[in-house]
C-alpha cells in the first residue's frame, strides 16, 4: 500500500476521521467494561457522571485539569519544534522542589513570596530541559532517551530530599516536606469553592503560549524548525538558539504544574505529588493537535476521564486503569485519524 | 581491600549475568527494530506486558517455557500494532512508541486487577531454577537463551540474505524496493520479532529473576536498553558487552552500598546510577555511533 496526499481535504474528511477515532475509543471502553464484568452502558454513564455529574465532581475535574494544562502546554510547545521533551515529569518535580524551598526558606514578605516561588519553579524546570537540549544540539544525543532517564533520576533525588534535607521534622516520620505558610498558598478563585488560582494561571499561560506561537517571530521560528530544521537553518534561522528557547519555555511550563500543585492544592511536597502528569501531558498535547488553546479543552476532557473513572471504579468495581488505557487508545487512534484525514491509502 | 573482594566473589559475577539477561533480550529486540529503520519506544511497556503475560500463563498452570512463549506472542502482538501504525501508515515513531508504552503498561495493570481482584500481594510461581551445570551453574537456562539470542541475532543480521535485506531496509529502503523485496514486510517482521524479544526480556523478571509480578518492576529497563543499543553502535556483540558492563556496575553498586564507603552515601544515589550511567554512555558514544541512515524515516513508495 501507498499513501497519497489529498489535495484540499473536505471538511467532512477533516472532522470525520477524528470523530471516528473518538467513537472507536468509546467502543474500546465498552469492551473493557464488559471484560471486567461490568455493564458497558452503566460503566460509561458512571464515568461521565463521576466527571461532571455534581458540582463537587466538576470542581474536581477542573482541579485535575490544572496540572495537565501546564504539562500539555509544555509538550505542545516542545513537540511543535520537534523537541521531544518526554521529561515533563522531572521538570514538574523540580518546579515543586523550588516552590517549597522558596516558600518555606526565603522569608520574603507576603505579596512577594508567590511570584518568587513561581519564578524559582520556572527557572528550575527550564534548566532541567536545557541540559538535554544542549546535549542534542551540541553532541547529537537523542533527547527522548535522556529526558526519559532523567525522570527516574529526579524522582530518586526528590525521594532523597524528602527523607533527608527537606524532611518535615513535624511529619511523624512520613517522607514529606514542611507545609507552606499561609501567605505562600495560592488563594481560591471563589471563596468556599475548592478551586485555586493555579487554574487561572494555567488559562493565562495557554493564552500566552498561543500569542507567542501566533504573533511573534519566535513562534514562527519554532514552527519552521519543527517542520524542517535543515530548511530553517538554510533560511538563516539560528536553529540551536530556537531549540534552546523552546526548551526554556517548555521546561518552565511543566515546572509550573509542580508549583500549582504544591502552592494551590497540596501545600507541601510528597514523592507522589504527580501520578504521571508529565506523561499524560503528551496525550493532552496530541489530542489538542499541539494547539495551546486546544490543550485547555483536551486537558479538561482527559481530567474528566480520570476523575470519572476513579468514581466509577469505586461503585462499579471496574479497575480505574481503564482511564489510562482509553487515553492511550485515543492517542493512537487520533494520530492515525489525523494522517488519514490528509492522506489517501492507495493499493500498490 | 573490600572493593577487590567484591570483584573476585563468585556471587558478584552470578549477579552480573542475572541483571544483564533481561537487558540482553530487550536490547537485541530493540537493535533488530532499529536496524530495520524503526525506533521502538514501546519497549518499556512491552517489557511490562511480557513480564505479566509470562507470569500469568505459568500461574494458570502452563509450563515455564509456554510462559516464555506467551510473553513472546504478547510482544509480537504489540509489535504488530506499532508496526502497522509506523510502517505502512508512517506515523511518528516517537508518538506511537510512547503511546504504545502507555497502552501496554495500563492494559497490563488493568488485566492484573481483572484477573486477581482480591489479592493484596501477588501470588508466587515456581520459577526457573539454576541449572547447576559445571559452567555458570548458578544461572537459569533463560540466561543461556539470552546469550544464544545475541549469537543468533548477529548470525542472522550479518551472515544471511535475510539479515542483509533487514540492514538494507534500515539504510536505504528505496534500494531494497528496487531489488523487488517488500520494504514494509521486512520492517513489520523486524518490529514484530524485536517486540517479542523485548517481552521475553520482561518475562525473565517474573520467570527467572523473581517469581512474581509487581507493578513498576520493569522500572525504566526498557529506556536503558535503548541507550545500550546506541552504546553498542547497533552491533549485537558490542551491545552485549554494554549490557554486561552495565550489569557489572549495577551489581557492584549494590555491594558497595553494604561497605563502609557506601553506608555514608544516600541510597538513592546508588539507585540513580544505572540511569546516569546510561546517559553518560550516550554522551560518550554520541560522536562515534553510526546510526542506520533510514532510522525514523518512514518509507512511502514513489516518494523522494
Amino acid at each position: 500500500m501507498r499513501l497519497e496526499p489529498v489535495e484540499a481535504p473536505t471538511l467532512a474528511r477533516r472532522l470525520g476521521y477524528p470523530a471516528a477515532a473518538l467513537a472507536a475509543t468509546v467502543v474500546v471502553a465498552a469492551l473493557l467494561a464488559a471484560v471486567a464484568g461490568g455493564n458497558p452502558a452503566a460503566v460509561l454513564g458512571q464515568i461521565v457522571d463521576g466527571a461532571v455529574g455534581t458540582k463537587f465532581a466538576r470542581l474536581e475535574t477542573l482541579n485535575r485539569a490544572t496540572p495537565l494544562i501546564f504539562t500539555g502546554l509544555a509538550v505542545a510547545v516542545a513537540f511543535r519544534a520537534k523537541l521531544w521533551n518526554i521529561g515533563a515529569e522531572a521538570q514538574l518535580y523540580l518546579g515543586a522542589v523550588a516552590t517549597v524551598l522558596i516558600g518555606t526558606q526565603s522569608g520574603l514578605p507576603g505579596p512577594l513570596v508567590i511570584p518568587a516561588m513561581a519564578a524559582g519553579a520556572v527557572i528550575a524546570g527550564a534548566a532541567m530541559l536545557l541540559g538535554p537540549t544542549l546535549l542534542k544540539t551540541k553532541l547529537g544525543v537523542d533527547e527522548v532517551v535522556t529526558t526519559l532517564l532523567l525522570n527516574f533520576v529526579v524522582l530518586l533525588f526528590v525521594g532523597y530530599l524528602l527523607e533527608g534535607p527537606m524532611k518535615d521534622p513535624m511529619g511523624m516520620g512520613w517522607p514529606k516536606s514542611p507545609s507552606l505558610p499561609k501567605e505562600a498558598r495560592l488563594p481560591r478563585i471563589v471563596e468556599g469553592l475548592r478551586l485555586h488560582w493555579g487554574f487561572g494561571l494555567a488559562l493565562i499561560c495557554a493564552l500566552g503560549v498561543w500569542l507567542v506561537q501566533a504573533k511573534t517571530t519566535l513562534g514562527f521560528e519554532m514552527r519552521a524548525v519543527g517542520l524542517n530544521a535543515r530548511a530553517a537553518r538554510f533560511a538563516g534561522m539560528p536553529v540551536n538558539a530556537v531549540l534552546a528557547k523552546t526548551a526554556l519555555i517548555s521546561g518552565g511550563l511543566a515546572a509550573l504544574a509542580g508549583f500549582s500543585e504544591v502552592a494551590g492544592l497540596k501545600g507541601n511536597l510528597t514523592a507522589d505529588i504527580s501520578p504521571g502528569f508529565g506523561y499524560t501531558g503528551i496525550v493532552v498535547a496530541m489530542l489538542a493537535l499541539l494547539n495551546p488553546l486546544g490543550v485547555v479543552v483536551s486537558a479538561l476532557f482527559v481530567a474528566g476521564i480520570f476523575v470519572g473513572a476513579d468514581s466509577m471504579s469505586r461503585s462499579a468495581g471496574v479497575p480505574s486503569y481503564i482511564a489510562d488505557i482509553l487515553l492511550a487508545t485515543a492517542l493512537l487512534f487520533m494520530v492515525l485519524a489525523l494522517m488519514l484525514s490528509r492522506f489517501r491509502v492507495v493499493r500498490g | 581491600m573490600e572493593l577487590i573482594d567484591i570483584l573476585l566473589s563468585a556471587t558478584f559475577w552470578a549477579a552480573v549475568l542475572r541483571i544483564a539477561s533481561p537487558l540482553i533480550f530487550a536490547t537485541m529486540g530493540e537493535l533488530i527494530c532499529e536496524r530495520a529503520g524503526v525506533l521502538n519506544l514501546g519497549i518499556e511497556g512491552i517489557m511490562v506486558a511480557g513480564a505479566f503475560a509470562g507470569w500469568i500463563a505459568v500461574y494458570a498452570g502452563l509450563p515455564l517455557w509456554a510462559g516464555v512463549g506467551c510473553a513472546f506472542l504478547t510482544g509480537v502482538m504489540f509489535g504488530l500494532i506499532h508496526g502497522t501504525l509506523t510502517v505502512p501508515f508512517g506515523l511518528s515513531q516517537h508518538v506511537v512508541g510512547i503511546g504504545l508504552t502507555l497502552l501496554a503498561t495500563s492494559a497490563t495493570y488493568f488485566a492484573y486487577r481483572v484477573a486477581l481482584p482480591e489479592v493484596s500481594s501477588p501470588p508466587r510461581i515456581e520459577a526457573f531454577q539454576p541449572t547447576g551445570w559445571p559452567i555458570l551453574g548458578s544461572q537459569t537456562v533463560l540466561t543461556w537463551a539470552a546469550l544464544a539470542t545475541v549469537a543468533i541475532t548477529a548470525w542472522v543480521l550479518f551472515r544471511t540474505p535475510l539479515g542483509l535485506a533487514l540492514r538494507a531496509v534500515g539504510e536505504n529502503p528505496a534500494a531494497v524496493e528496487a531489488q523487488g523485496l517488500p520494504v514494509h514486510g521486512l520492517r513489520m517482521g523486524a518490529v514484530a520479532v524485536g517486540s517479542g524479544l523485548m517481552a521475553v526480556g520482561g518475562s525473565f523478571l517474573t520467570l527467572s529473576a523473581f517469581n512474581s509480578f509487581f507493578f513498576d518492576m520493569v522500572n525504566g529497563r526498557g529506556w536503558i536498553c535503548i541507550a545500550l543499543v546506541v552504546f553498542g553502535a547497533w552491533m549485537p556483540g558490542r551491545a552485549l558487552l554494554g549490557a554486561l558492563l552495565f550489569a557489572g556496575f549495577d551489581a557492584f553498586q549494590v555491594r558497595l552500598q553494604q561497605t563502609a564507603i557506601g553506608a555514608g552515601l544516600p541510597y538513592q544515589l546508588f539507585l540513580a546510577m544505572p540511569y546516569l550511567l546510561s546517559i553518560l554512555a550516550l554522551i560518550l558514544m554520541s560522536r562515534r555511533a553510526e546510526v542506520p541512515a533510514a532510522l525514523m524515516t518512514p518509507y512511502n513508495k514513489g516518494e523522494r
